[in-house]
């Protein structure tokens, strides 16, 4: 007589948690979005903490932590610290928690005057004056790109973890994924500027797919040298303020982004120049 | 084979004739593809018409920029080569070696049957046949033989067409592989204003052609197509010096053009990608999420990637500069030793789609120290 393997209880399952900070939930839908995969998930991990999904809330520690959204406010700033004492992987999910996010944009502009701007009473604003990502804050043992992440990597990243070995999410170009799929390379036929040679892999190269260029959803590829990529889009006809804004989106703060764009803006503020 | 008895068995058949090999190959049960338009480019597609071939286009080429234009005449192969190799065809980007699922009595294991889909090129250029000819020899020519290429190419039939022009990229002359087609090919047309004039380099070639309507080659015709292959010679301006390249860059491992280059390339994989010889791949199993069922994936890679050299102990290169050193030195050098040739072809393929317009005919001259090299990637 074989003996049946035991299904995991919910006692014996790892726990998983997903908390949100500045963002706007479209990475923790990814793991919604995983439809048929949803129900492997709920299966192999006990699912503690994850408001989007159900109101069931389990006291931490917790095994598994996905973390979405950066820290924009001194609420939050306390909040991510608490969250990473009562986990034990830490893993952030997409570009507002690895990277700042879009709304990272406020760190060239003056908080000040968005709030006036935007609120009836900012006197009840409490926020800082930054967007920043997670690993500013706490330390963190894995970061997911993407805005918003590709789920299949968030499965690849939960299987490896229960796997107990490393993910194997790529780190390779987007370009890689282009001409794989066959893609002709826009920059190159029409001169149309693209971030996909110095931005890392995880779309599949969706935008240029579609005759449109990258702009760095993935944040920035390994051991790149964007400035080579500006410097020749710049001799190539590319307005310098049109490189700024491609370089400033959701990953604006990711450093070889941000080296570039601020290097970009600078030498058009000593120029005077503000064309777009 | 000997070019002047080539010559002589060369026959004619008229542009309209040319649907009727497209149509006689797909009757035969051939995939034939073919240049066709698409993406602002001249790239590789199954095409079952002679219209979906890029009449009156030529392509204009430098470094990191490629452009379409129109011609003033309508010839269908008047460009040289664009973003895709044949090698999509025979090298897939993506294949299954193998699968295993787990079953009540153990896990089952399966090889997938090879797909023998047979497929015929049409406009295979020199440089081409040369690249072909060396991935055979990656592929196929040592004792472990890669069954996912041979059975592609064992199936695959071969319609060259000689090159009419050249682009500022194009160095076939320097490789000794182009621009006229000897070898390798089951056809080779040279494209004529009224036709082409058509030779058979294999059996089952002249076996294709026998079925077609041909007419014997006039003097003119070849006088004409003679002039023809000429002009993609004479139009060729880049140069690579080959003279003892292999021990020039294996003996200049610490040059500080290395340093340069590396600080130009992007290391985003677009030379390797675009190459129609390098080979490089990884293999990993891909599982669900129970892990009860298996893949194991075989897909393209690149020496450019971080991880291709990612071993136990770390990362053996770990800077563009020693990745940019590694592609070239193994592609114009250390191929030699591995099998026998190099592993350019001098399509310029690599100059034309790299980002940023690094031209490796440029990195060696100044590893040569040739007189006033340019800056990498065409910097002021």
């Amino acid at each position: 007589m074989t003996t049946k393997q035991p299904t995991p209880t919910t006692a014996t399952k790892p726990k998983l948690a997903v908390f949100k900070f500045a963002s706007c939930d479209g990475c923790q839908l990814s793991l919604l979005d995983a439809e048929d995969e949803l129900l492997a998930v709920a299966g192999i991990v006990d699912i503690a903490y994850f408001l989007e999904a159900t109101s069931r809330i389990k006291d931490g520690p917790y095994d598994i932590t996905l973390v979405e959204g950066s820290i924009t406010t001194p609420h939050d700033e306390q909040r991510i610290q608490e969250v990473r004492r009562k986990s034990k992987y830490l893993i952030t999910i997409g570009a507002c928690a690895t990277a700042g996010g879009i709304q990272a944009l406020r760190n060239w502009a003056d908080i000040e005057d968005f709030t006036q701007a935007v609120y009836a009473s900012p006197q009840y604003i409490s926020t800082l004056a930054t967007s920043t990502a997670i690993a500013d804050h706490v330390a963190v043992d894995f970061e997911l790109r993407g805005c918003p992440i590709n789920q299949f990597q968030l499965i690849e990243v939960l299987k490896s973890l229960l796997a107990g070995r490393k993910p194997r999410t790529k780190t390779h170009s987007v370009c890689m994924d282009c001409k794989q799929r066959g893609n002709v390379c826009i920059t190159v036929a029409t001169g149309e500027p693209c971030l996909g040679p110095i931005t890392q892999s995880g779309c599949g190269a969706i935008c240029p797919t579609y005759n449109r260029g990258c702009y760095g959803c993935f944040g920035p590829a390994t051991q790149t040298h964007a400035q080579s990529l500006t410097d020749h889009l710049v001799r190539e006809g590319a307005a310098p303020a049109q490189l700024v804004q491609l370089l400033r989106n959701f990953n604006s703060a990711a450093a070889p982004f941000l080296e570039q764009s601020n290097r970009i803006q600078d030498a058009m503020n000593q120029e005077g120049d503000n064309r777009v | 084979m000997n070019p002047e008895t080539t010559e002589t068995e060369c026959v004619f058949f008229p542009k309209i004739e040319l649907q009727s090999l497209i149509t006689l190959l797909v009757g035969d049960g051939y995939h034939v593809v073919g240049p066709t338009i698409d993406q602002a480019a001249i790239v590789y597609d199954k095409i079952t018409s002679v219209d979906q071939l890029p009449r009156g286009w030529t392509d204009q080429q430098e470094a990191a920029k490629y452009r379409l234009e129109r011609r003033d005449d309508d010839a269908l192969f008047g460009f040289v080569v664009g973003p895709h190799s044949w090698k999509k065809y025979l090298f897939p980007p993506l294949t299954t070696v193998a699968s295993a699922q787990k079953t009540e009595s153990g896990w089952q294991m399966q090889t997938p049957e090879p797909d023998t889909t047979k497929y015929a090129f049409l406009g295979v250029r020199a440089c081409e046949l040369a690249a072909i000819a060396i991935q055979d020899r990656v592929f196929t020519g040592g004792p472990y033989v890669d069954p996912v290429y041979k059975a592609r190419r064992s199936n695959a039939f071969i319609i060259a067409v000689n090159c009419a022009q050249s682009a500022s990229t194009c160095f076939c002359t320097s490789m000794n592989t182009g621009p006229k087609c000897s070898s390798g090919f089951d056809l080779a047309l040279t494209e004529l204003e009224d036709g082409f004039e058509v030779e058979s380099g294999s059996d089952i070639g002249a076996a294709v052609l026998g079925r077609l309507t041909t007419q014997s080659l006039t003097a003119e015709h070849s006088t004409m197509a003679a002039a023809a292959r000429q002009q993609a010679v004479d139009q060729q301006t880049k140069q690579l010096n080959t003279e003892g390249i292999r021990d020039l860059l294996l003996g200049n491992l610490d040059h500080p053009r290395w340093k340069d280059v590396g600080d130009i390339c992007l290391g985003c994989t677009n030379c390797t990608m675009v190459c129609p010889t390098c080979f490089c791949s990884s293999v990993e199993e891909v599982s669900d999420l129970a892990n009860e069922n298996v893949e194991r994936q075989r897909h393209w890679d690149s020496c450019f990637n971080l991880s291709y050299s990612s071993m136990s102990h770390g990362t053996t290169r770990n800077t563009i500069a020693s990745r940019y050193r590694q592609w070239l030195t193994h592609k114009l050098g250390s191929w030699e030793n591995q099998f026998g040739t190099s592993g350019c072809v001098g399509c310029g393929r690599c100059i034309t789609w790299c980002p940023v317009g690094i031209d490796l005919t440029e990195e060696v001259a100044a590893i040569r120290g040739d007189a006033a090299p340019k800056p990498p990637g065409g910097a002021a």
